[in-house]
């Protein structure tokens, strides 16, 4: 028993350097996998918006990018709540904000709010894809000597199907109806999903950094950016990966290919990106990044002028422990950069993915920042908490909340997409789809 | 009937048979007691007494199953010296579980730090210890309602309920809650509630040799904490985040966050 407890490290600690004068219950105890929390919930959010520019206000140029980010924010849906499993002590008692929502805690309507969401997502794909739906499971019923695959998709398509297998004019127009409205209301719930995100940090009043009603709108924001952003880049990696693969014959990194037969990947006709996609979501990109800027810089500017009791510390905090990491890493190459070559004429692809991918570094960086940055100074403002994130794991803890955890989190959507793609292919063409 | 018109009826009678029935209120006579509650804990600590032994700190930690070489604690005491240049140096290492027995202030991460006696203005020491603040930020903040408040004041976590999501670490001004590294789950003083609700002391107040420490029921005007709380100069700490704590100091110095 004495040497069990002679080893004894408390939650935090594994990670947590303190300085100078730190309660002891202090710790970093809010790591990277709640940074990954609202970077995941931000790309949700984002990608979501981008795909109702096409549905709701008609932004004809983005109609393929727009079917692929829906797709694409479905399958990071799940992953917004893999972080907050992976964070809490009882995971097992993750249900309970469902189960007993404790209505005064920002956390507890979680459950709500992330259900109407996905339940949107999930009905907005149905109406877009039913036709397609209805049209494979013909397609399988009248095959004879189905594979065991074929089988299990015809079973999918057959659920998913609900029944409605109506594929008249007046039916199909009825769908285009209920895409419009969904992807009307999911603008809201959407920013209203992220904004809550930005609420849970904002509306902690112990918290000298974290407390500032700014807080929902700026993770609005720069959820925007951010979902836009990997949509370029992920968009355009995937189209050149399918090429690629439809060329030489790679047809496992086609799911579509793999679920419904080659015929459906026109090899002839596999596209790249198109430049006018691109320049059409940068400027999108750069409409919000210029409002998210513009919102942080105000926030930073007011603390300095009010110059509160914490300014003190979060002076120290903001412009000597974190300098780099805010003016450089998140400012420079995150924010400016990118903003400079989004706006240099004559974008060609590449650079917009470049840049993109430069944004998306920016903004997690944001959420560093804010997560990390906000557990570096001490509650009695006068000791300092340094975060070191663990890299190799040696136990469960450290691996569930470091380098390895959150790699988990980042492929876990692609994984998600890639199956998701059999039975909703993110990249069918079709002249009569919404 | 059509199946309809049965629906129809049936959410009808359903949502006006509810409305009738919430008119009726059931009194539970635990809630009539606590709409007009004769107690009240409070705590009172008197700074000029306590010369940071860390015997507290240590009988905390055993009663409530702290382990005690964690470094997290229920209770703890913290060191100020000031110079008289007017520099303010605090410290408090393993919360002063073994007591105050070096003239170094640990400063962690950047060392030991040692301030000549000619250089002293004034040194004391303050223990502190969780609020049980009247409006917790912790109960708000908690997703599952797993932290909550007593009817007599206490504010405790259900251990069977609580997700460990450390909202509530997060929410407290004051640093009391850490997750326990056994359970798991948040935890915090409880001001013994297992044994003051029986009539005992706390372990900290038991445990104090110079009686520092003191609980009491601030309802109750022959009690020597709610006397003090009247008579005497006290102050509470950080009152600017409006949680109304009930830990009540004396001596408590502009320094003292």
């Amino acid at each position: 028993m004495v040497e069990q407890v002679a080893q004894m490290v408390v939650h935090g600690e594994a990670w947590t350097i303190k300085d100078l004068f730190v309660l002891p219950n202090e710790y970093v105890y809010w790591s990277i996998q709640i940074v990954m929390y609202p970077y995941m919930t931000g790309l949700v959010a984002g990608a979501f918006v981008l795909s109702s520019l096409y549905h709701v206000f008609n932004v004809e140029k983005l109609k393929e990018i727009a079917r692929y980010a829906l797709v694409f924010s479905f399958a990071l849906l799940p992953v917004a709540m893999l972080p907050l499993l992976l964070h809490l002590q009882q995971p097992l008692r993750g249900i309970h904000v469902m189960m007993t929502p404790h209505f005064t805690s920002a956390i507890s309507a979680f459950g709500i709010v992330f259900m109407t969401y996905a339940c949107i997502v999930g009905a907005e794909i149905w109406f877009v894809y039913r036709k397609f739906f209805v049209e494979s499971l013909l397609r399988l019923e009248a095959k004879t000597g189905r594979s065991s695959f074929e089988s299990i998709l015809k079973m999918i398509y057959r659920i998913i199907a609900l029944g409605a297998r109506d594929l008249s004019p007046e039916a199909l127009e009825a769908d285009h109806k209920a895409v419009k409205l969904l992807a009307g209301i999911g603008i809201p719930v959407a920013c209203f999903l992220h904004g809550y995100a930005g609420f849970i940090f904002g509306s902690v009043k112990a918290n000298a950094l974290w407390m500032t009603p700014l807080m929902p709108v700026i993770f609005i924001c720069s959820a925007v950016v951010s979902g836009i952003a990997l949509c370029i880049v992920s968009y355009a990696i995937f189209m050149e990966l399918r090429k690629w693969a439809a060329r030489r014959g790679k047809n496992f990194l086609l799911p579509d290919a793999v679920a419904h037969g080659e015929h459906v990947v026109d090899v002839d006709h596999l596209r790249s990106v198109q430049g006018h996609e691109v320049t059409m979501t940068a400027k999108y990109l750069l409409i919000f990044m210029t409002l998210a800027i513009t919102l942080e810089l105000l926030d930073i500017i007011f603390r300095g002028y009010t110059a509160v009791k914490s300014w003190d510390i979060l002076r120290d905090v903001i412009y000597e422990h974190d300098f780099v990491k805010i003016f450089i890493m998140q400012y420079g190459i995150g924010n400016i950069l990118p903003f400079l070559i989004l706006l240099l004429p004559g974008l060609t692809v590449r650079r917009a993915v470049f840049a993109s991918l430069l944004v998306l570094f920016g903004v997690f960086m944001m959420r560093w920042n804010v997560v990390i940055g906000g557990q570096a100074f001490s509650l009695t403002f006068d000791g300092f908490m340094h975060y070191h994130l663990p890299i190799i794991p040696h136990d469960i803890e450290t691996f569930k909340e470091g380098l390895p955890g959150a790699l988990m989190v980042i492929t876990t959507p692609f994984v998600i997409f890639y199956f998701l793609n059999m039975i909703v292919p993110a990249f069918m063409e079709d002249k009569n789809a919404h | 009937m059509k199946r309809r018109d049965f629906l129809k009826n049936t959410a009808v009678f359903v949502s006006g048979a509810s409305l009738s029935l919430s008119t009726l209120e059931f009194l539970d006579p635990r809630e009539l007691l606590a709409s007009q509650p004769s107690l009240r804990w409070g705590f009172l600590v008197n700074t000029y007494k306590c010369v940071g032994c860390g015997f507290c700190v240590k009988a905390c930690k055993i009663e409530n199953d702290i382990p005690l070489e964690a470094n997290v604690t229920r209770t703890w005491v913290e060191r100020y010296v000031m110079t008289k240049s007017g520099e303010t140096i605090r410290d408090c290492p393993q919360g002063a579980l073994n007591g105050y027995t070096s003239k170094l202030l640990d400063e962690n991460a950047s060392g030991m730090r040692a301030v000549p006696d000619e250089e002293v203005a004034q040194a004391f020491f303050v223990p502190k210890l969780c609020n049980h603040c009247s409006t917790p930020a912790c109960v708000q903040v908690c997703p599952v309602g797993a932290t909550y408040q007593t009817a007599d004041g206490a504010v405790l976590v259900d251990r069977k309920w609580c997700i460990g999501c450390g909202y509530c670490i997060m929410g407290c001004p004051y640093g009391v809650r850490f997750f326990h590294p056994v359970e798991r789950v948040a935890d915090k003083c409880t001001f013994c509630y297992h044994r003051i609700s029986k009539g005992g002391n706390t372990a900290c107040a038991q445990a104090c040799p110079f009686g520092a420490r003191q609980i009491g029921n601030l309802r109750d005007p022959n009690d020597p904490v709610a006397k003090a709380v009247l008579k005497e100069r006290v102050g509470v700490l950080r009152s600017e985040y409006g949680t109304k704590p009930n830990v009540y100091y004396i001596g408590l110095n502009e320094e003292v966050r």
